[in-house]
């Protein structure tokens, strides 16, 4: 088994080697055992091949690095996923809205804390519970998603999210979509952990990569079942919380500094 | 009743096309000819033209099934293939003006397409989508406001990477 050796090197760095070792795993699947291969499909995993429950893709915000007045994820995904920013909406009350930034004080110290806020990726999902279609549903990476090819815009899932995470399109888009993002009328939607990306083998969220470009690394985005992945190092250092733990509905998206 | 007719409609829209691909078309008809545009990329599509015109529909299906919920990404019958292929070279666009690809057969068939309330007509990358690369296109806002920004492109770009 000498194609074992390259292949369970610690991960590449940029995703051009990402997508090389996707291809690379994709030619020598055949011959190396199962449980060799789904340590790579972390990192990008081949076209033809389904998402796999060996990864859950997970989030670390670190609120004590989050900046004040800084919006840069929530225009990160907005552009990514082409919604249009609630500030530029029409309607804006009805606007859809993926992820928003949320600046809090405790009205006792007068504490400030910044946090993003969007779709926990639940692993028991109360969106995927309620759905009367099976249109909500977790995808086997741990990524909820809406099928929109089976929802029928009931909002039932709207109404059962304890994080007000989704948000129903009211208005004909007009081929204004991404190719990536395929969204329309009638649909609800949600954070979608950047799943055109992740296919991709970028291994990260639009959001993270905005947030790291404007210097605040407050976002980490990764593999919270590789022990070896950077989140999974920080999740064990760090003391994080869930947004209502007592839901016990084992969050995606974790919190540190809340 | 339901299935009935889309059993009906199937029929009539194999029967249309059929007619509307053989050579010996009747001059004096009612509707216009749906205009066939050759696809801009490529000389012969994933399956022959016969198979395609009858059956589109069903690779089509079955493969949003496989993308959306296993995330299997093959291209070979996914629908942004078909764009990218058939995307006509003036609207840019299966579905904008009444002769591109898309739209063309099927007013001629009478068959409703809602694709593309949710999906793209356009290529991925298509200057009219978005000036920067789909790799890029989120860093937009910044790169706008570069003159106010600390930070240059090439860092960005450098992040991105
Ligand atoms: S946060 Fe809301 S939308 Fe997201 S998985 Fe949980 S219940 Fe569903
Ligand atoms: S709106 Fe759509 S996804 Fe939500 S519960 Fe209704 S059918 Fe399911």
């Amino acid at each position: 088994m000498s194609e074992l050796k390259p292949m369970s090197n610690p991960a590449p760095a940029s995703p051009e080697r990402r997508r090389f070792v996707g291809a690379a795993t994709a030619a020598a699947g055949l011959a190396i055992a199962p449980g060799v291969l789904l340590i790579e499909v972390a990192h990008g995993r081949p076209e033809d091949q389904a998402a796999s429950n060996a990864v859950r893709w997970g989030l670390l915000v670190d609120a004590t690095k989050c900046a004040t007045g800084c919006n840069d994820c929530v225009t990160a995904c907005s552009t990514e996923n082409g919604w249009t920013p609630v500030a530029e909406s029409a309607h804006a009350r009805q606007a859809p809205q993926w992820i928003r930034k949320l600046e809090l004080q405790d009205p006792l110290t007068q504490m400030e804390t910044n946090l993003p806020m969007m779709c926990q990726h639940c692993a028991e999902p109360p969106c995927v519970d309620v759905c009367p279609t099976g249109a909500s549903f977790k995808r086997a990476d741990g990524i909820v998603l809406v099928n929109r090819h089976t929802c029928i815009g009931c909002r039932y899932c709207m109404m059962a999210c304890p994080y007000k995470a989704r948000s129903l399109v009211h208005e004909p888009l007009n081929d204004t979509q991404k190719p990536d993002v395929p969204r329309g009328i009638g649909c609800v939607e949600s954070c979608t952990l950047c799943v055109q990306k992740v296919d991709r083998g970028d291994g990260n969220t639009a959001c993270a990569e905005a947030c790291t470009a404007a210097g605040h690394n407050a976002l980490l985005f990764g593999d919270m079942n590789d022990p070896e992945s950077e989140i999974s190092k920080r999740l064990r250092e760090l003391p994080t919380k869930q947004v209502r733990a007592d839901l016990n509905l084992n969050l995606g998206v974790r919190y540190h500094g809340i | 009743m339901k299935r009935l007719l889309a059993v009906g409609a199937v029929v009539l829209t194999t029967a249309a096309l059929a007619w509307a691909g053989s050579d010996a078309q009747p001059k004096a008809s009612g509707a216009p000819k749906p205009v066939i545009t050759k696809a801009v990329k490529g000389e012969q599509c994933v399956e022959p033209t016969d198979f395609m015109r009858r059956n589109h529909m069903r690779l089509l299906s079955h493969q949003r099934d496989e993308t959306v919920i296993e995330g299997v990404r093959t291209k070979k019958y996914s629908l942004k293939e078909c764009i990218n292929c058939h995307a006509s070279e003036t609207t840019g666009s299966v579905a904008a003006a009444k002769d591109d690809f898309c739209v063309s057969c099927h007013s001629y068939a009478a068959v409703k397409i809602d694709c593309f309330d949710c999906h793209s007509t356009k290529p991925q990358g298509s200057a009219a989508m978005h000036p920067l690369n789909a790799e890029t296109a989120h860093y937009k806002h910044k790169l706008a406001a570069q003159a106010a920004s600390k930070v240059s492109a090439e860092e960005m770009a450098g992040v991105a990477q």
